[in-house]
């Protein structure tokens, strides 16, 4: 599988990085980048992940985070990266 | 790599702007399925409709979920039922028979529309074309999936005034027949001018016969991902206003681009084009009317809106040209007025007619798009506009077309509500002179001396 852009997006609160960094390191998922941004005064966190080594598809991750992230009271999005890549390379 | 902003600005545009995938439509010949008995024509067609498309919904829904784009609409265009029903099909009746089949295929497949009960006209009829035409009220008070689609003129062949009339005749019938309803039958009833063979939009979508077998055709929209932009380059001057909708279009043709690609590999169906059509929903923000009103109309309608909606349709086109490997169907913009929230109020507030609408359609990508008129309007009269539009359409070498709504027992300052993507409409009133001597003489306007390239 190609690689997929988590974003995470909500409060800002303690431990929102481990939860996420803890489930990818849990099901194989190798982290590449990591940035913080703030926009409109909401955390916005962006991983760029390889999933290529998971036992699990992209539904199921996508599905795991969407839960993990209604538990930790934040917004988590997975998206395939070439969505980006077609619309910003030429 | 991708950058963080970059990931933020396509969210945004998805999240908050309404970019979305409009349509992946399946367009499947069904020239295979001609057959002399109409039994065995019906069953082929439900057979072939149900087997290539059996997948298309859900590879639709895997990916939006993948990409985290919304795929709005899943469909399918067929063959015109004109030709595929030459063989077998003898009275109006039979034909309407093949319009369930189509209901029922769509149904069991999970589209919410299947376009194609259509006839291609525009220099002559057949039997068969007639008695399509002649079947439409039936056909569309009694399925709820099927859009129509009748081509009654063209640049290289000229405008059959025969057809142009019976299709005065039925948009009448068919408002009567569905008049419960709002008259929603004439919702799904295009008539055209240069019609495309790849148009992926309803409810003008069929499978040309110069199309292969089968062919996946990608519509993206989103009037509010334009509006956006044009917000951050407000009081510029006009080479940077159309240098920010010809990179928007690109942006957002490109996501079609991608799904587009997907769905077909997905489905084992070859790509065919990805449409750019800023096509506006009744929601507030996803509206053509707005972005017209963003680059500095009080109000759409206001002179200078042709203008306006001219370089908006102009560099859609560049940019979506440059975007994908095969640009097709309408791309450009649509200006349907139910389904375009600032376009009602514009109609609602005097600012807004029919005529002006007219002079639009000249620049615009389709033309006079679900318009209620009031229920009195004669055959004749919408026979006459419909005229009016074929003839915008013949001379500028562009498709027109014509979906008016008379909506029987209302009149002007009345609403119809068809709800969804469909909207409502404000009855607008129509010029009361008649045309009926004009359009009733018969036969065929030869082509003009512009199609003579050979």
């Amino acid at each position: 599988m190609s690689r997929i852009i988590i974003t995470v997006v909500g409060k800002d609160t303690v431990g929102i990085i481990a939860k996420v960094c803890t489930y990818l390191a849990q099901n194989k998922v190798n982290i590449l980048d990591i940035s913080q941004t703030i926009v409109q005064e909401f955390f916005n966190m962006i991983m760029v992940a390889d999933p290529s080594r998971s036992d699990l598809g992209f539904g199921e991750i996508a599905d795991d985070l969407k839960a993990l992230g209604e538990e930790i009271g934040v917004v988590i999005s997975c998206q395939r990266e070439e969505i980006f890549e077609s619309m910003h390379r030429i | 790599m991708i950058t963080p902003f970059e990931v933020i600005e396509t969210n945004q545009m998805i999240g908050q702007e309404k970019l979305d995938v409009r349509t992946i439509t399946m367009g499947i010949s069904l020239l295979d399925c001609i057959d002399s008995d109409p039994a065995r024509l019906n069953r082929k067609i439900y057979d072939k409709i149900t087997r290539l498309a059996r997948d298309l919904v859900s590879t639709g829904d895997e990916i939006a979920k993948e990409f985290g784009i919304p795929v709005v609409n899943k469909r399918i265009s067929v063959t015109p039922i004109g030709i595929v029903g030459a063989a077998a099909l003898k009275t109006p009746a039979e034909f309407a028979e093949v319009a369930r089949t189509l209901d029922r295929a769509a149904r069991e497949v999970g589209v919410n529309f299947i376009g194609g009960y259509s006839a291609l006209v525009s220099k002559g009829m057949t039997p068969a074309e007639r008695n399509l035409i002649l079947s439409l009220p039936e056909a569309l008070s009694t399925t709820e999936r099927v859009c129509a689609s009748v081509n009654v003129g063209s640049t290289r062949t000229g405008i059959d005034m025969d057809a142009v009339m019976m299709m005065g005749e039925a948009v009448k019938l068919t408002a009567e027949a569905t008049k419960g309803d709002d008259c929603l039958g004439c919702a799904k009833l295009v008539v055209f001018c240069n019609a495309p063979d790849d148009n992926p939009f309803m409810a003008g979508a069929f499978h040309g016969v110069t199309e292969g077998d089968a062919v996946i055709n990608v519509g993206v929209s989103g009037p509010g991902v334009v509006k956006r932009a044009l917000e951050k380059v407000h009081g510029k001057d006009f080479e940077v206003l159309c240098e920010t909708v010809k990179k928007t279009a690109f942006k957002v043709t490109r996501a079609g681009q991608l799904v587009a690609h997907e769905a077909a590999r997905r489905l084992g169906v070859p790509f065919g084009i990805v449409d750019l059509s800023l096509a506006p929903t009744p929601a507030v923000g996803d509206s053509v009317a707005e972005i017209l009103e963003e680059m500095g109309l009080d109000s759409v309608g206001a002179p200078g809106t042709t203008l306006a909606l001219a370089l908006l349709n102009d560099q859609v086109k560049k940019g979506g040209v440059m975007a994908s490997s095969y640009v097709g169907g309408l791309s450009g913009a649509f200006i349907p007025v139910s389904e375009d929230h600032g376009m009602i109020e514009a109609v609602e507030k005097g600012l807004l007619t029919i005529e002006k609408l007219e002079a639009m359609t000249c620049v615009c990508s389709v033309g006079l798009d679900m318009i209620a008129v009031p229920g009195t309007t004669s055959a004749e009269t919408i026979a006459g506009i419909i005229a009016d539009e074929a003839a915008i359409g013949m001379i500028n070498q562009k498709t027109t077309a014509v979906r008016v709504i008379p909506a029987i027992g209302k009149d002007v300052g009345d609403h119809i509500h068809f709800g969804g993507l469909l909207g409502e409409a404000p009855v607008m009133p129509v010029n009361t002179a008649s045309c009926a001597e004009f359009v009733r003489r018969g036969g065929r306007i030869p082509a003009p001396i512009h199609s003579f390239k050979n």
